[in-house]
């Protein structure tokens, strides 16, 4: 059962994630994302992380694909036509063949994961406490370094979108 | 019957149970809209919807008419109109969406369900089990996080009706969604700092919530709207918000907008949307029911295991009908409410919504988590 749904979902999330870049229709593609992440969701309440699967379908389902579909609707993007090879340069698609190769060759090489066993691994993500306690312990100077980061972002935004003309705006 | 219940296979269990709330909620939702028409009448001072009724209850002397004058037959008449008229589908839109989006109004309003406790019993020990669909430790985030998925309704329907007030509707709704859902979220972490008091296993689950405001003493029976009475405040607003109620029912707000994200639905898909708000503020009350309002507790101060003792009632099926008919009056009693406010506060106008959502009530939630979470502190260490 548990192998199932896994395959399921991972099936499921790979699938749609494929579509966003397919999709000519950036709505369509907007919905795929959702898609793909209720299947990481999935993947997590599979993994027993209850929590990061609500939390992951709070923050990034539930507003920011939102957000995105409100940006794509407010610009109005009609689907665009699909880049022609020819316009390509030579050296460009050498490159991107090359990297592809490349990391299909390393996921063939290394893409079994050493994972150690589950029953020694902290279950940190299944319950609220401890995963607030590592949040606050181990994960503190990401977490601040992670908020400052967004902070720059924010002021950067409100920078960029209001006009200063005078220094009355700035008030 | 028990016995039979019980052997049945968990799947089939969890199944019937998901029926059986969702047989109450749809009927409920309905009787919701009758009475949304009867309680704005009586506020407006005119007699509503009385004129509907069926022949065999027009032989009834007394309870026929007087059923006809409470409006109780249009439920039905308005139900079977919903039913039988043309479903028509305009010759612009986006089908697939257009489709989609009543659908998707429903789902996250029947998912929530699941995660929100709707009565107790008490079992062999005295002690509260509560009933649920699904017992869950993340109670609050679940429900959260498959409410915050309502917007895309709202987005869809507007974007898909490929009209010009459908779409304001649409963008509208989706900026006062995700603005008003902060507020909310904020308000709610001093209830659950003060419900995880340290040396417990952390929840943030209903059942604890409840079980918080069912304790003996003057501050353990009190209901949480009484401690933090800004929170419920600012959960309250927020509600009213998230489920473009009166008077944030920007979306829809039929002076500017004709209808809003619905303007180009009608029959059946109209009536999912509606139901679907409904749905949401049957939960949204039954959510605020749980964490302000104690739960299944008949009064403050007054539990439910006291009442039962009253009324020397043993059985626990007894006990849990009575605790989801306190429950459910208590949810009615705050549906009343949002009609109430509906014609009591104007609507407002859509630059202050974003005022009173970002320079008001948020600045508002912080200083309130801030001061909540000074005091809980000092108190609990």
């Amino acid at each position: 059962m548990g192998t199932l749904l896994f395959n399921l979902f991972a099936i499921f999330t790979v699938v749609t994630a494929v579509g966003v870049i397919v999709c000519r229709n950036t709505v369509n593609g907007a919905m795929c994302l959702l898609l793909s992440l209720v299947g990481v969701a999935g993947l997590f309440v599979g993994l027993h992380a209850y929590l990061l699967a609500f939390l992951l379908l709070l923050v990034y389902a539930g507003a920011i694909v939102a957000l995105f579909l409100f940006i794509i609707m407010l610009l109005d993007t009609k689907g665009q036509d699909r880049p022609r090879l020819s316009g390509i340069p030579v050296a460009a698609r050498v490159l991107a063949v090359a990297l592809i190769g490349a990391g299909v060759a390393s996921f063939i090489a290394r893409g079994r994961l050493n994972s150690p066993d589950l029953a020694t691994v902290p279950d940190v993500g299944s319950n609220l406490k401890l995963y607030a306690y590592q949040l606050f312990t181990t994960y503190l100077l990401p977490v601040q370094v992670l908020g400052f980061l967004l902070l720059i972002a924010m002021l950067g935004v409100i920078v960029l979108s209001k006009r200063f003309e005078g220094m009355e705006d700035v008030k | 019957m028990i016995d039979f219940y019980l052997h049945l296979h968990p799947l089939v269990q969890g199944t019937l149970k998901g029926l059986a709330v969702i047989c109450v909620i749809f009927p409920i939702a309905g009787v919701c809209s009758m009475a949304e028409r009867k309680v704005s009448a009586w506020i407006q001072g005119r007699p509503g919807p009385n004129r509907a009724i069926v022949p065999w209850a027009a032989w009834i002397p007394f309870i026929g008419p007087f059923l006809q004058k409470l409006g109780v037959f249009h439920v039905m008449a308005d139900g079977g109109k919903m039913l039988f008229k043309e479903d028509s589908l305009p010759g612009h839109v986006n089908k697939f969406y257009f489709v989609l989006a009543p659908i998707i109004a429903m789902m996250p309003a029947l998912t929530t369900v699941t995660a929100v406790p709707f009565g107790a019993y008490l079992d062999e020990a005295g002690r509260v089990v509560p009933i649920a669909l699904a017992n869950v430790d993340i109670g609050l985030i679940a429900v959260f996080a498959v409410a915050s998925l309502g917007v895309y309704s709202v987005i869809l329907a507007g974007w898909a009706s490929n009209s010009k007030y459908p779409f304001l509707g649409g963008v509208r709704a989706s900026a006062q969604l995700i603005s008003y859902e902060l507020s909310m979220t904020l308000s709610v972490i001093p209830l659950f700092l003060w419900v995880n008091e340290p040396g417990r296993e952390g929840t943030m689950g209903f059942a604890r919530v409840v079980e918080l405001q069912s304790n003996p003493g003057f501050w353990g029976g009190a209901w949480f709207v009484f401690v933090m009475p800004i929170s419920a405040f600012i959960f309250m607003t927020a509600l009213f918000a998230e489920t473009n109620r009166q008077p944030f029912d920007m979306p829809e707000s039929e002076a500017d907008l004709v209808g809003g994200f619905h303007t180009e639905y009608g029959a059946f898909k109209w009536g999912l949307f509606f139901v679907a708000e409904y749905s949401h503020m049957l939960i949204g009350s039954g959510v605020f029911t749980l964490l302000f309002l104690g739960g299944w507790n008949p009064l403050p101060w007054i539990p439910l295991a006291t009442l039962v003792d009253w009324l020397g009632v043993t059985s626990p099926i007894l006990v849990g009908l009575l605790s989801i008919v306190i429950f459910v009056t208590k949810v009615l009693a705050l549906i009343f409410f949002f009609m109430w406010i509906r014609w009591t506060v104007p609507r407002f106008r859509y630059d202050q919504v974003m005022e009173i959502g970002w320079k008001k009530l948020l600045p508002l939630s912080l200083l309130n988590l801030v001061a909540y979470a000074i005091g809980i502190a000092v108190i609990q260490s």
